[in-house]
């Protein structure tokens, strides 16, 4: 298994600027959902938004955390996957092959911020692909797509 | 919104429980499992409790949602509530003393399966883009994203209508007080939504008080709306939203009707001045503006001490056919009234509204944008408002976002998802449900034509003068041959 990740390309070539999700304003947060809403209905095509990669929480009925993909510049989730269907991405986070995924689930077990989801039907996980859907559906801009060089 | 990705559309529950039970709604497993544990705690703590036992057992929590009752409930107090996660309510109607009959806790729901788009996909993605925008972006939503709806104290006050002291008065000397306005400045601490909504109109106060010496305070964070500042604050002459805020928890703990509770304690408090009653019954003073003889009510009420409080159990009407005074019980048809007095549509409306309640029909804003009195008019409007709603409430379309969600827009919605149902089709599935209520108020011993009205409603002067039992009646008989009941 380690093997397969010493041979893959490292990274992606510098093409624009890239961007990564924040949510650092989450005092403001509602906890309306709308923006797991958005990314299970336009990332992931599901009404449900338990096939989002961003998730909210709710701590002591009133305090809103959000977990989502930090955007690692060396993500453990990438150097656990053994086929390559996770590569790292340029400015932090990955990119997702489907078609290259086998459903070991080893990405699940790796990512340290334990955010990737597992969507036990299709046995494939649920990964944020840093596109920044979820921020254009927060109606107090709490999230946002941060520029990394 | 847990319950359709559990997989389900209703849930009906038949019997009832030997011992204290709850129910846990898994995609394919549907458990009954002992609550012993949980009886006699507040809706409060049998809620953290229920999401905490599914936890430990394991369970793929999903999008969880859990409603339950409190102590009210499991002592059939008939206005007993339902508390649903954190800050929302079945309210009215008693549903918490139905689960409590049932020995039924509360019910946790795990929504954790998924629902793949498989229709119209393009229409769906630009419909919610649109409705998005419209609820966020336009003016048509915007009371509820800021003041909330207690932007109603004082609108509503200075238009007489703000039921004040067991509605002896229409306008409250201190609204400004307990405004909207005011509890945001003081007490506002956030604003958040229920699940999927991107409104936000649930509005958290702090109630902080001070228990001991050396600078001991205790703080509690409760959600705050208009109904419940009129009842428990105007209705019973109390104008400290801190005293307000106690009688919300209170109500909360117990798992109460914020609505009904208050309307009960006006009658007490007028019943008590009016000596129909005395200590003997209420085993504590009571008065109009004083808040701890409220509080030891509401306990009193749910302990069920004496006679009084059994009686009370069954609520204000119940309670005035025994001790007197049912002149001045503010109910309709022996549900506690809302917080409007705003004229003869919302007279009419609450007596025949299949819940007697102000949100069947909206009686209340139909008085306030009649241009003249018009008979024919009110009763016809009361009609359509009563058939449309009952399209919106089996959608469970949030009533607040009533003026987004026409009929066409409805309709536009339920074509994105595959359903196909024309503006007509829902007029029809509208009177439909209409007639099936009728049918089935009738069938349980509902006589319209029997409506009676407590005499308080005609003698304070309201939004459009004063009101008269007369045309009260003759609007009645105009509902009943319109509507064909």
């Amino acid at each position: 298994m380690q093997a397969s990740h010493l041979t893959k390309p490292k990274q992606e070539p510098i093409s624009k600027k890239y961007k990564v999700l924040k949510a650092d304003d989450m005092n403001k947060c509602i906890g309306c959902y709308s923006c797991m809403l958005a990314c299970a209905r336009i990332v992931h095509g599901d009404y449900s938004p338990n096939k989002s990669a961003i998730q909210i929480e709710t701590r002591d009925g009133h305090k809103m955390v959000a977990n989502i993909c930090r955007g690692c510049f060396d993500p453990p989730c990438a150097d656990a996957c053994p086929t390559d269907a996770l590569l790292p991405r340029t400015g932090g986070g990955v990119r997702y092959h489907a078609d290259q995924c086998m459903g070991c689930g080893n990405c699940v077990k790796a990512c340290s911020a334990q955010v990737i989801r597992w969507n036990s039907e299709e046995k494939r996980p649920i990964v944020c692909i840093q596109c920044g859907t979820c921020t254009q559906f927060c109606p107090h801009n709490v999230l946002s797509m941060e520029v990394r060089e | 919104m847990a319950m359709k990705f559990s997989g389900y559309d209703a849930i009906l529950i038949h019997g009832h429980a030997q011992v204290p039970t709850y129910l846990s709604i898994q995609p394919h497993k549907i458990e009954f499992k002992n609550a012993e544990a949980l009886r006699g705690l507040s809706a409060e703590e049998t809620g953290r409790l229920l999401s905490q036992m599914e936890e430990d057992a394991g369970i793929d929590l999903g999008i969880m949602s859990n409603i339950r009752i409190g102590q009210a409930g499991e002592r059939l107090i008939r206005y007993a509530s339902v508390v649903v996660d954190t800050y929302r309510h079945f309210g009215r109607l008693g549903m918490g003393a139905v689960m409590g009959s049932k020995n039924l806790k509360g019910i946790v729901v795990h929504g954790n399966q998924f629902y793949p788009i498989k229709e119209n996909k393009k229409e769906y993605q630009k419909l919610y883009r649109d409705l998005y925008k419209r609820i966020t972006e336009t003016e048509v939503m915007e009371k509820y994203h800021t003041l909330g709806t207690p932007a109603n104290i004082l609108s509503l006050n200075a238009m007489k209508a703000l039921p004040t002291r067991n509605l002896q008065q229409a306008q409250f000397e201190e609204a400004e007080n307990i405004s909207g306005e005011n509890f945001a400045k003081i007490t506002l601490i956030r604003k958040i939504a229920c699940s999927g909504c991107p409104i936000g109109c649930i509005h958290l106060g702090l109630h902080r008080r001070q228990f001991s010496d050396g600078y001991d305070f205790e703080s509690t964070v409760l959600s705050y709306d208009y109904e419940l500042i009129f009842a428990l604050g105007s209705f019973l002459g109390l104008s400290d939203p801190n005293d307000i805020y106690a009688l919300i928890e209170r109500v909360e703990l117990h798992g109460l009707d914020a609505m009904s509770t208050g309307v009960i304690l006006g009658w007490i408090a007028e019943a008590y001045e009016k000596k129909l009653i005395s200590e003997k019954e209420t085993e504590t003073p009571v008065a109009f503006g004083e808040k701890d003889g409220f509080l030891k009510i509401i306990s009193g009420i749910v302990e069920q001490s004496n006679e009084f409080y059994k009686t009370l159990a069954s609520g204000s009407y119940a309670a005035a056919q025994k001790y007197g005074g049912v002149d001045f019980a503010m109910n309709y048809c022996k549900n506690e009234m809302a917080g409007y007095h705003t004229g003869y549509a919302n007279l009419l409306g609450m007596a025949v509204g299949a819940r007697h309640s102000h949100l069947d029909n909206a009686g209340y804003s139909i008085d306030q944008g009649l241009s003249e009195f018009d008979k024919e008019k009110i009763v016809d409007m009361l009609l359509e408002e009563e058939k449309e709603r009952n399209v919106l409430n089996c959608l469970v379309i949030c009533l607040f976002s009533r003026k987004i969600y026409d009929m066409k827009t409805v309709s536009e919605c339920l074509n994105a998802v595959g359903i196909s149902m024309s503006v007509e089709d829902l007029k029809t599935l509208g009177e439909k449900i209409f007639n099936l209520k009728v049918a089935i108020k009738k069938k349980m011993g509902f006589n319209y034509k029997k409506i009676t009205f407590p005499k308080r409603f005609f003698e304070t002067e309201c939004l459009n003068g004063k009101l008269h039992e007369q045309m009260a009646h003759e609007l009645l008989d105009l509902y009943i041959e319109k509507a064909g009941i």
